[in-house]
């Protein structure tokens, strides 16, 4: 291993500057002339909208130009789009209602934009947005996940027949049914999981800006991929041609998924700083977050399981609702289906699958991918069944988890939903999990608690996911809009030092490090002379951005993809200097030597006659700077098993997690360091969603669950140190054996967290948020 | 509009505000200090807690006129001649921060928390920081830095 490269706990090279207050977030930055937006919502959830007198706020001190959806329409500026066309039931895909920047004709969530108000400051121009009178006829809403397609339920869209965005189904039901019917025993369960609101604690922000002498525009962004943000703002919306369009995503306060998304108040700083020709800044507070950035989860489902006399697993069906919000975003339908039925096969042998989703539209925020992404949901539903399952087989959780897992020796193992996991050995990782969880001393440990009048409980989770999306063609054939291949560009410069463009995009995840060790692994080069740069459509190629855990996995591989063209190169020009015949000479440590000899270039000198080549080998071009476009052969699937151990005072409801174990298998680790702070984040999130987070709307489509007040985000003393290990095997189809760790722990927790709940009060079920009501409440009705 | 002088960092400040101005736009928009953010509304996240006098305090619950004459000392005036603070460093050595947006808020708080609590333990650390959200480090970290600061700062 070269010092500071794969696998070596490298202190981020990023953390100097946000240390010291040196970051730069998309709203520290300010340019000359700039003038403020402030968007005017719709306080109803639906409503038609009769008028909008603009008149008073024009008038207003400072207020520079109002604008309404129809001045966007008139300039021949697109809608926001759906990225996927999803083939349900029938072939018939998913329906695609537009959405225009600022809506026109109805308001269909609360926080809905109608007009946009920028004037010279901020609070002028929030004081002009009071003058916007907008006459509405309020209509009645519909927010229930399984009440949006019922008879009689309001109707938000013309295009969208009974609110179904999608009626999709996947499976082979008859084999399905044939298995139920004649099953030893059925278990079932019906459970929420819960609307999330993802909040990363930097607000959105965009600044947009237009240079009229060169005709260009630039989108300061807090963007997760601001590539894909400029093609689909350039393709689909025509704020900007792409040659003349600059996104900029600096850096940026976490994403979690919710940066992915276009939205409408980019669009209209992008679009209005050319209109007014002044820059026109946005940044979102976090109750306008709350209310309109893109949500997660929000399914209801039945999932049932068919069971022979041995527990084996013989069929599983499930029936399930999703919520779409009001409009659909960019990856929408995708994430209810695809992303989530594809992963119900879980780690184990289950030979039948059906689903039937049901994609609904309520008149509440779009809800879109969040950290996992389906697979949270499916992994929940999943693993809450298997649990069910236990009992009903009288067999402990983890005896009938073992009965039914992949076993090592079947890799690569096709699932009946699609998905081939090329590597993993689930019986290894619940071994270890098991033990360093002290799983065996559980017994002794409720004995003990019990005498203190706790309830000790304790639940396991073996979660799988698809990470590293994914292969082009594969995504192409179930509907998605774009390839999802990732892109690199590894530049020496002259004096030897490394530039690295890379197409995805640091949030928090360290890219500037671990992508700095793979340049020092593969080419010797040492991590100090290397720089990472990304978020800047001007700066790198084009990239697809980072989200699915897929920069590593994708990103990673184009770059060491780009060093070995690097290498191929060197070779040549190492082989001309040296007087050796290409064949003869090797690469190791950042050197290239003839075989056998002590003849030897360092890179740096190679780099250097690459720039200067005086004395040069015929044929081949100046300079060293090569790029790599990497399409994964499949997707990665990172697995593993968590046990979660809590403790409930039974009169308060208050669950303590006493004692949390995670044993992941993520393959090859390339910074330990930061996979761990992946692990811790992702677990906070879960186990956010399966105690504390919980994102509710009033039957009037009010968000009752406005700000941090309402609704609560896990803190530091909601949470226990975590005990993170690790039990890796290697992934036949990534070139770097690694795998992908940013979305694990929110998709392994909440089934642990719960299970261990239930096993601790003794009943079948409590829906999360488990809170302190829910829980008390729960204990209370099982004596 | 109306005056407001303080000391910021050690140097003398002042600026026109408005009566609403909070201490938070103060630093970021009048004296383009954006170290110190802003991730709420309702006074529940941290990320723009400063010193008040030596004492943390939530910049954006505090109207820029009520600093009057106080020294305020932000994220951007702990190192010292090009040296982290030993909070910060231990930040960095421990890994207890991702994205960086509530770091600055955090690290304010965690020195304020260990003048106070010298020796902190676990639960310690823990209930002092509740007043800042993190989203990304799930706070393992945070905690694990604060206890290294802690062992430093102590001497
Ligand atoms: S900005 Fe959230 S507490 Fe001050
Ligand atoms: S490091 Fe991102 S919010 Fe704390």
């Amino acid at each position: 291993m070269a010092e500071n490269g794969i696998g070596a706990r490298v202190l981020r090279k990023e953390d100097n500057r946000f240390l010291t207050g040196k970051g730069n977030y998309t709203d520290d930055i300010n340019r000359p002339g700039q003038t403020y937006a402030c968007l005017v919502r719709s306080p109803h959830a639906h409503a038609t909208i009769n008028s909008i007198d603009i008149s008073a706020a024009k008038a207003a001190p400072g207020v520079v130009a109002v604008f309404v959806g129809q001045d966007l329409v008139d300039d021949g500026i697109g809608g926001l789009v759906c990225g996927m066309s999803v083939a349900g039931k029938g072939g018939e895909v998913n329906k695609a209602p537009p959405r225009n920047v600022l809506t026109i004709d109805k308001a269909r969530f609360v926080g809905d934009p109608v007009a946009v108000v920028i004037a010279e400051t901020l609070a002028q121009a929030k004081d002009g947005a009071e003058l916007v009178n907008v006459d509405y006829t309020e209509l009645a809403c519909v927010v229930a996940t399984d009440g949006a397609d019922k008879a009689g339920a309001p109707q938000l869209h013309e295009e969208v027949p009974n609110n179904l965005a999608l009626d999709w189904e996947f499976g082979d039901s008859a084999a399905v049914d044939a298995a139920f019917a004649t099953a030893h025993k059925v278990a079932e369960i019906e459970l929420i999981n819960n609307r999330m609101v993802t909040n990363p604690m930097e607000p959105r922000s965009a600044i947009g800006e237009y240079n009229s002498g060169t005709d260009e525009t630039t989108l300061y962004l807090t963007s997760q991929n601001p590539h894909v943000h400029r093609l689909v703002m350039s393709a689909f919306m025509a704020i900007a041609p792409e040659h003349k369009f600059r996104v900029v995503a600096p850096d940026v306060g976490g994403g979690f998924g919710s940066k992915i998304f276009t939205y409408n108040e980019e669009a209209v700083c992008a679009w209005a700083a050319k209109k007014i020709n002044r820059p026109v800044k946005w940044t979102s507070d976090r109750s306008e977050a709350f209310l309109c950035d893109a949500h997660g989860r929000d399914h209801v489902t039945k999932a049932e399981m068919a069971l022979d006399a041995d527990g084996k697993f013989l069929a599983m069906r499930v029936t399930s609702y999703s919520n779409m919000g009001a409009y659909l975003q960019l990856f929408s339908v995708s994430i209810s289906t695809l992303f989530h039925a594809f992963l119900l096969a879980g780690q184990y042998t289950t030979p039948a699958i059906y689903i039937d989703m049901k994609a609904v539209m309520t008149n509440t925020a779009p809800v879109d991918a969040a950290r996992g992404a389906g697979r949270p949901e499916a992994t929940y539903l999943l693993e809450r069944l298997v649990d069910v399952s236990a009992g009903v087989m009288d067999l402990d959780p983890a005896e009938i988890r073992r009965r039914n897992f992949i076993k090592a020796d079947q890799m690569p193992y096709v699932t009946p939903v699609v998905h081939t996991y090329d590597s993993g050995d689930y019986d290894a990782s619940l071994a270890k999990a098991l033990a360093n969880s002290d799983y065996d001393g559980f017994a002794a440990r409720k004995a003990e608690a019990e005498g203190r009048g706790m309830r000790r409980g304790i639940g396991l989770s073996a979660y799988i996911e698809a990470c590293g999306v994914a292969p082009s063609a594969a995504v192409g054939s179930l509907g998605a809009g774009v390839g999802l291949w990732e892109s690199a560009q590894v530049r020496f410069n002259p004096t030897g030092s490394v530039t690295v463009f890379t197409g995805t995009h640091s949030h928090g995840q360290g890219h500037e490090t671990s992508f700095a060790q793979l340049i020092t692994e593969r080419l010797g080069v040492p991590i100090e002379n290397v720089e990472v740069v990304h978020g800047d459509t001007d700066k790198g190629q084009f990239g697809m951005g980072t989200y699915g855990s897929r920069s590593l996995p994708v990103g990673g591989v184009a770059i060491v993809n780009a060093c070995d063209k690097i290498i191929a190169k060197g070779k040549k020009i190492a082989a001309h200097t040296l007087e050796a015949a290409e064949d003869d000479i090797e690469f190791a440590d950042g050197n290239f030597t003839v075989a056998g000899t002590d003849k030897t270039m360092n890179i740096a000198e190679v780099a250097f006659t690459a720039y200067v080549p005086h004395n040069y080998p015929e044929g081949v071009e100046p300079g060293l700077d090569e790029i790599a476009f990497f399409d994964p052969l499949n997707f990665s699937f990172p697995a593993g098993a968590h046990v979660c151990e809590v403790e409930i005072d039974p009169d308060t409801g208050t669950v303590e997690i006493v004692r949390y174990t995670a044993v992941d298998d993520f393959g090859t680790l390339v910074n330990p360091m930061i996979v761990e702070g992946q692990v811790h984040g992702g677990l906070a999130h879960g186990i956010g969603q399966a105690l504390l987070e919980g994102c509710v709307y009033g039957d009037d489509g009010q968000l009752v669950t406005g700000s941090f007040m309402d609704y609560c985000m896990p803190r530091a003393d909601n949470l226990p140190s975590f005990d993170v290990d690790y039990s890796p095997t290697v992934p036949e189809h990534n070139p770097l054996g690694v795998k992908g760790c940013g979305e694990a722990g929110a998709i392994a927790a909440p089934p642990a967290v719960i299970n261990a709940i239930v096993n601790a009060l003794g009943v079948k079920h409590l829906d999360m948020p488990a809170t302190p009501e829910v829980v008390w409440r729960a204990a209370q009705a099982a004596g | 509009m109306a005056t407001v002088s303080m000391t910021v960092n050690g140097q003398a400040v002042s600026g026109e505000v408005e009566g609403r101005t909070l201490l938070v736009q103060f630093l970021r928009e009048n004296l383009n200090m954006t170290g110190t953010h802003v991730g709420c509304d309702t006074s529940q996240c941290g990320a723009c807690v400063v010193h008040i006098n030596g004492d943390s305090m939530k910049s954006c619950t505090m109207l820029a006129l009520e600093a009057e004459g106080a020294q305020v000392t932000t994220i951007e005036g702990l190192a010292q001649g090009g040296e982290m603070h030993p909070m910060q460093q231990a930040f960095q050595d421990n890994h207890g921060l991702q994205c960086g947006f509530c770091t600055p808020g955090m690290v304010m708080s965690a020195i304020d928390l260990v003048a106070k609590n010298p020796n902190p333990d676990e639960t310690t650390i823990r209930e002092q920081l509740e007043g800042n959200i993190c989203r990304c480090t799930g706070y393992h970290n945070i905690v694990k830095a604060v206890q290294q600061a802690a062992k430093t700062m102590g001497g």
